[in-house]
């Protein structure tokens, strides 16, 4: 098998995409979108709670999807939980800098090299929007929109 | 111009190593791996015969048709009409000037919901398809039933991808006026028993188009004794180029119909007051047409006729059978859509692992499927699958194709198991 393969498929995103994180529908939120990928097929659905002062308090996922959609999903519910929603929208920004290869994955901030894993998706030009689905699809619950697709 | 008869030049033995030697791509590699091309349902690829005809086109004697009064100009319009004729001969329609060069099989089929179903349905009036049409078949009815009223009804399918003959019957009545179905599908490779549709849906009084875009590359067709009154099938999947596809219809019927769009080769004379239409078929092809295309598709045409459709079907009856035997004995696999009646498209979906990341990593192997919903989202929720990984088979498959296909998936168990 390929190195690029192996790269794309690491361990820890065959986990994520096997054992997602916050994988279930949350009543408290106050946010929701669904993301579509056309192409594929791909759908979720991204839950966010967020207080009075905009903070996330709360995020969780629901969905059919590829290992690589699934495991960025679940990476994504658990680092923007916790963070305003500014800082989500600009982990949002470094992370689709990071797959497309605008940046790369030095760039990222520490707290969010976890998602490193996810820049072999650099060599696989048509897996790119499976890694960003979730974020988008994110940022549109943010900004109070309920449905996007990629295309 | 002449086609070949298919009886007297159909090979005793089906030598397709000899075949994909025609076909220039299949020598190059894909990662470094030789390519096992298993998506000519999307597309097929070209003989060098069909790649030759487009190149002579644009070397030798292109000009625009039916508008020069000088020798290259009239050699070019006599091979474009004669590629007519070879259709006419290899669908079996009474005449070439029921032949109608579009751009594509979904603009064959927009061009009867425009021109047909705009002119003669009215609200009320009931359109048929079926649970496994593609998108083109299906798209073109909803914009007409928005526009118009139209009532658009959609006969079930099994759980192994057939129609159900006695639902259909069930939708079948007076207010039927046009039932468009598929010969074949897309997704499953079902087989539909178009004769039979086509007998119940005249007997009260509809008219029948026939999407055979996946069809006509594998079974042999004649319009006539079908009885259809439209038939329709795009020239990519036919191993011709793309930009060309066509519409067959009845010549009462186009006769009737008025023109699609308006323009150039498509009047008979034009004032700023009004215009008159030019006859069958130019009545319908507005604008340069698409030239080499078109002559591409006529060689495409001989070419298969060359090969013989029914050895063409029976070569990849053949594999279709081994590759349904090799890939159901991977674990994990289920094949959907198992007709009795099918043909050359396998799909299915692993227990472990999402199509997307198959078809991303079969293809470092050199193995080129489709994977996702087909251009058939109504389908894959009647499946009750998100998407599927679809291996499709051609004239120039082998053995080899489908074991590279079988090796790859193993190293998907491997990565997922
Ligand atoms: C059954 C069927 N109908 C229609 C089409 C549309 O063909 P085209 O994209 O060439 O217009 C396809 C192509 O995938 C098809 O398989």
């Amino acid at each position: 098998m390929s190195d690029d393969l192996r790269e794309l498929y690491q361990e820890v995103i065959l986990d994520h995409g096997k054992n997602p994180r916050n994988f279930h529908e949350h009543d408290g939120a106050t946010n929701e979108a669904r993301g579509n990928n056309p192409l594929c097929g791909d759908q979720l659905v991204i839950y966010l709670q967020l207080d009075g002062d905009r903070n996330v308090v709360n995020a969780s996922f629901l969905g059919k999807g590829c290992a690589i959609c699934m495991a960025s999903a679940s990476m994504m519910t658990d680092l923007v939980k916790g963070r305003s929603a500014d800082e989500a929208q600009s982990m949002f920004q470094a992370f689709h800098d990071m797959c497309t290869g605008e940046g790369d994955e030095t760039a990222l901030a520490e707290d969010m090299e976890k998602l490193s894993v996810l820049s072999g998706v650099r060599e696989f030009p048509t897996r790119v929007k499976c890694a960003t689905l979730p974020w988008h699809t994110m940022v549109a619950a943010l900004k109070g929109e309920n449905e996007i697709s990629t295309e | 111009m002449t086609t070949s008869n298919r009886a007297e030049t159909t090979p005793m033995t089906y030598d397709v190593e000899a075949i994909r030697a025609d076909f220039p791509i299949l020598s190059r590699k894909m990662h470094e791996k030789p390519l096992a091309f298993l998506d000519s349902a999307a597309s097929a690829q070209k003989p060098r015969q069909v790649i030759d005809a487009v190149s002579k086109v644009y070397e030798n004697e292109y000009a625009n048709v039916h508008r020069g009064l000088y020798q290259i100009s009239e050699a070019v319009t006599t091979r474009y009409e004669g590629t007519r004729e070879i259709i006419r001969e290899f669908i079996g329609a009474a005449h070439t000037h029921e032949i109608i060069f579009t751009r594509n099989g979904t603009e064959s089929i927009n061009l009867v919901a425009h021109s047909f179903g705009r002119n003669f349905l009215s609200e009320g009036d009931e359109v048929i398809i079926t649970a496994l049409e593609h998108h083109a078949n299906i798209v073109p009815w909803q914009m007409l039933r928005d526009e118009k009223g139209i009532v658009l009804k959609v006969a079930p399918i099994t759980d192994d991808g057939e129609l159900v003959m006695s639902a259909f019957d069930d939708l079948l009545s007076p207010r039927t006026k046009l039932v468009s179905v598929a010969h074949m599908s897309n997704v499953m490779g079902t087989i539909l028993p178009i004769k039979d549709i086509i007998d119940k849906a005249h007997a009260v009084g509809a008219k029948v188009l026939i999407d055979g875009c996946q069809s006509v590359t594998h079974i042999p067709v004649d319009v006539q004794a079908l009885g259809c009154d439209f038939y329709i099938f795009s020239g990519h999947k036919l191993y011709g180029p793309s930009g060309i596809g066509v519409l067959y219809g009845r010549e009462e019927l186009l006769d009737e119909m008025p023109p699609f769009m308006g323009g150039g080769d498509m009047i008979s004379s034009v004032t700023f007051e009004e215009s008159t239409w030019a006859k069958l078929p130019h009545k319908f092809e507005a604008g340069t047409p698409a030239i080499a295309q078109a002559i591409g598709l006529g060689a495409a045409i001989e070419y298969v006729n060359g090969l013989g459709l029914d050895a063409i079907g029976a070569h990849e009856a053949d594999l279709l059978k081994y590759a349904t035997q090799q890939l159901s004995s991977l674990e994990g696999l289920r094949i959907i859509g198992t007709a009795p009646t099918k043909a050359s498209v396998v799909s299915f979906v692993l227990e472990y692992a999402h199509p997307h990341d198959i078809a991303t990593i079969i293809d470092r192997a050199g193995v080129a499927v489709r994977a996702g919903h087909h251009c058939a989202q109504p389908l894959m929720e009647r499946m009750d699958v998100p998407a599927t990984v679809r291996a499709s088979i051609g004239l120039y498959n082998n053995r080899a194709d489908i074991d590279a296909l079988v090796r790859a998936l193993g190293e998907v168990q491997e990565m997922f198991g």
